[in-house]
């Protein structure tokens, strides 16, 4: 504690613990804080609240029992999760998919991509103080989005939908009518956003220059994601190594300037954009055939391991399997990406206020759920 | 000196305005809460009566059978005394509000003075809450509740007089009256006296951008976190009414007060009143907050100098 | 770079480096981990970005996996390092790069592999004072009920 005297006046810095409950860490995250009045001395986040022992369940289950695990790890995206895990044992059991399988997976990583991208938004809005509203109209888009899923695959949350082999049932009829509608739906209520909060005076206020995080800083920590590319580096893992049908479409990758919370907001909002152009073309692409290659339930690979990552909405997923020739993983580990982005929020938020505190761990966009795994 | 029948009048129109007070701030809370869903596409209370208007009701009689808890180590008498802080002063400012031609209570030659010296005392509730509970969060929300409302006073103060200058008197119903050509906020001078009040008066009353003391996404709730039951009910139509009493000012000194022709001047005032209301609704649910220095910075650097030119070029402009 | 290139080029400055049969991973002996990743970071090969380090326990040793990537010359490479039972120490990386601050502290919570060097080792996921390292196979706790198998 540093405590001064000056005369006759005695202060000192105090403690305060913002979490494990609280409305604005994004789950149960628990932050220490060293305040000096309004400013933070030293930011000390303690994490491990939900953690649910993951890669020890995976040495005891199969690959495919273990799919349905994945889907609670970054639970707002399950099934860029899906994807993940799945991409890394068709790696390990050098196993191809049908075009058609690739396409339907795209079709819903990106759709889950933009439900996730407007959770962010709406509560990023709503840490900065913009009460609800943003919040109600991103979970009306939400809605419609969950719809469609229900309809591919029976859930709202956790999909279980992407297997090994390809995806667990076929497209249904007339669901690219509704997707194409709700295309149509969103495009304008994108633009209703950048009404609304982006270019406002307040928002600008609050989280311009507010928690920038230098392209150096960013890489050092291993930053991925949309964070990242705030930080003015263009690396987008759909672009630079791509996996499925990613190469086929045509579309762009924001970069920010600044690094600061106001550019990771602004990303999003153009990737849900881009996302929306991704999944008008792979409707329109999508080819004929069988959703699923014929697969049997358990799997046995040879000794060997495999390390593979895709671009979740929060940054790179990377599952790294070995495998010891029985029919479960012996090790499995998941590399989630809010565990690196969270670890820079310590350095950024020393001297800012308590405000910005929160301004910028919304910004970054963490989930507990795949930080404790 | 006050003869019988002048006290009587006195007393019965205390009254009425006593419960004008308990029934507007009920129907503030249903008509906030309605406001704020159908600006953010949904409902609303929609069971309880004709579409939720007994919503309050049913509140109010939940908090009244919720257990008092005293949170340990807290320092007793301030704590308890807090929440009358808090609501004594904005019902006290009801005697010099004028609903109209002689619906006031008590038309005091030194009305706005006496605004400006009753709405103060508010802060008190508030300063006295955050240190009270015992809570480091609450204290947090308690310092700033008073920097900010202290520095917003400023201000508010200046535009009033401003409009007190043109009038030439503080009392309320002379101000009203010298309205009756045409309202205040048609003159270049008082539209921007309006804004520059109408900012402050929405600093006064902790609402968004300006609600840091009870900044829920920050310090979970601010001042009020160790209040539960009929205390935090006070808390909360504290509130409420001094989001009416502003409204109420505001009509009086910038719309013309109840002046209006055809209707009678009761729903005159009470339209222009809820209409400013609403407005300050439709803000609230709008805009996202501001951070503490960048308010305060706000109104030393802003507001203030503003409200100082504008106060030059009105005493010019009378000297003229 | 291709990933036999960077091999290449690993071995020629490291010669106690060994290939990984079958694959492109590199084997590092614990005591040039730090010398080689110095390496690494600078030009030319520029590995700036050390993206996953992870641990497999292979009952007679640990297996340390280190996986790095490079953003400008887009390529990656595996180190492993392999630990004997009685010496799970390694040299921490923390100081080369940022990242390596918590996941190190990860294996160390769920392994028990201490890093020497490290700024601020302790247990991350699990509680503060909890006793024992998780995945490890020889990990055993009364409340511990693994599922039957199939």
């Amino acid at each position: 504690m540093d405590t001064t005297r000056t005369k006759d006046i005695y202060t000192e810095e105090f403690l305060i613990n913002m979490g494990p409950q609280h409305p604005s860490t994004h789950g149960v995250l628990s932050l220490e804080l060293k305040l000096d009045g309004e400013i933070i001395r030293e930011c000390t986040p303690h994490i491990g609240y939900l953690h649910r022992s993951m890669e020890k369940i995976a040495e005891n289950r199969t690959y495919t029992q273990f799919i349905p695990f994945t889907d609670r790890l970054d639970y707002v995206a399950s099934m860029n999760n899906n994807l993940g895990y799945v991409m890394a044992v068709e790696k390990l059991l050098n196993l191809e998919v049908s075009e058609r399988a690739k396409y339907i997976r795209v079709i819903v990583a990106e759709l889950n991509r933009i439900a996730s991208h407007l959770i962010a938004v709406g509560t990023f809005a709503q840490d900065l103080g913009a009460f609800a509203t943003p919040l109600f109209y991103c979970f009306r888009e939400r809605e419609k989005i969950i719809d469609i899923f229900d309809r591919i695959c029976g859930n709202r949350l956790t999909y279980n939908y992407i297997r090994i082999g390809g995806v667990q049932f076929d497209l249904p009829k007339g669901i690219d009518e509704k997707i194409k509608e709700f295309i149509k739906y969103m495009r304008p209520k994108v633009d209703d956003y950048d009404n609304l909060l982006t270019y406002n005076a307040i928002f600008l206020a609050r989280s311009k220059n507010i928690g920038v995080l230098p392209k150096d800083l960013a890489i050092n920590y291993s930053v991925t994601g949309p964070s990242l590319r705030a930080s003015g580096v263009k690396w987008d893992l759909r672009k630079d190594e791509p996996y499925l049908v990613y190469n086929k479409f045509e579309f762009d990758i924001p970069i920010g300037e600044n690094g600061d919370s106001w550019d990771r907001y602004k990303i999003r909002i153009e990737e849900i954009r881009q996302s929306l152009r991704i999944v008008e073309q792979a409707i329109d692409a999508l080819p004929g055939g069988e959703p699923a290659v014929k697969v049997g339930r358990i799997h046995k690979p040879a000794p060997s391991e495999a390390y593979f990552r895709t671009e979740n909405p929060r940054g790179e997923l990377g599952f790294y399997i070995v495998s010891d020739g029985s029919m479960y993983p012996y090790r499995l580990k998941i590399r989630a990406p809010s565990f690196s982005n969270l670890a820079v929020l310590p350095e950024l938020v020393k001297g800012v206020k308590i405000a910005d505190i929160v301004c910028v761990l919304g910004s970054f966009d963490v989930l507990m759920g795949e930080i404790d795994r | 000196m006050l003869s019988i029948l002048d006290f009587i009048w006195v007393l019965i129109i205390g009254l009425i305005v006593l419960g004008f007070i308990a029934v507007s701030a009920m129907f503030l809370i249903w008509w906030e809460r309605k406001v704020s869903a159908h600006i953010q596409s949904r409902l609303g209370p929609m069971r309880v009566g004709w579409h939720g208007v007994l919503q309050s009701v049913a509140d109010t009689i939940k908090l009244l059978l919720k257990e008092n808890i005293i949170p340990a180590g807290a320092d007793k008498l301030v704590w308890w005394l807090a929440p009358f802080f808090a609501v004594v002063p904005s019902v006290m400012a009801f005697v010099v509000i004028p609903f109209g031609k002689n619906l006031i209570v008590k038309d005091l030659n030194v009305g706005i003075l006496y605004i400006m010296a009753v709405s103060s005392v508010c802060v008190l509730g508030i300063f006295m809450a955050g240190w009270g509970s015992n809570n480091k969060y609450s204290l947090l929300g308690g310092m700033r509740a008073a920097a900010q409302i202290i520095s917003y006073e400023l201000p508010l103060i200046l535009s009033m007089i401003i409009v007190s200058m043109q009038a030439n008197s503080l009392s309320m119903q002379k101000i009203v009256a010298a309205q009756s050509g045409h309202w205040n906020i048609l003159h270049p001078n008082m539209m921007l006296a309006f804004i520059v009040y109408i900012i402050s008066a929405t600093a006064e009353v902790n609402r968004v951008p300006f609600d840091i003391p009870e900044a829920e996404s920050e310090l979970v709730a601010g001042f009020h976190t160790e209040y539960s039951g009929m205390k935090f009910a006070m808390f909360f139509i504290g509130e409420y009414t001094n989001l009416f009493i502003v409204s109420a000012v505001a009509t009086t000194l910038f719309f013309g007060g109840w002046l209006g022709p055809i209707l009678p001047p009761v729903v005159w005032f009470l339209g222009k009143t809820y209409g400013i209301v609403f407005i300050l609704m439709w803000v609230r649910w709008t805009f996202p907050r501001l951070r503490v220095d960048q308010l305060m910075g706000f109104a030393w650097k802003v507001l203030t100098p503003v409200s100082l030119f504008n106060l030059a070029i009105t005493g010019w402009l009378l000297l003229k | 770079m291709r990933p036999d290139e960077i091999s290449g080029v690993i071995k020629t400055k490291f010669p106690q480096a060994k290939e990984e049969a079958g694959t492109n991973n590199i084997i590092v002996p614990k005591e040039s981990l730090l010398e080689l990743a110095q390496y690494l970071k600078n030009p030319p090969l520029a590995f700036d970005n050390l993206h996953c380090i992870t641990a497999v326990d292979r009952k007679e040793k640990m297996e340390l996996v280190y996986i790095l990537y490079s953003i400008c010359e887009r390529h990656g490479v595996t180190l492993k390092v392999y630990l004997t039972p009685e010496d799970l120490n390694v040299a921490s990386l923390s100081a080369l790069w940022k990242s390596a601050n918590w996941l190190e502290r990860e294996v160390y919570d769920l392994f028990g592999i201490i890093f020497s060097g490290h700024p601020d080792l302790r247990r991350i996921l699990n509680p503060y004072d909890w006793k024992g390292y998780p995945l490890r196979k020889d990990y055993s706790n009364p409340e511990l009920i693994p599922k039957p198998r199939l």
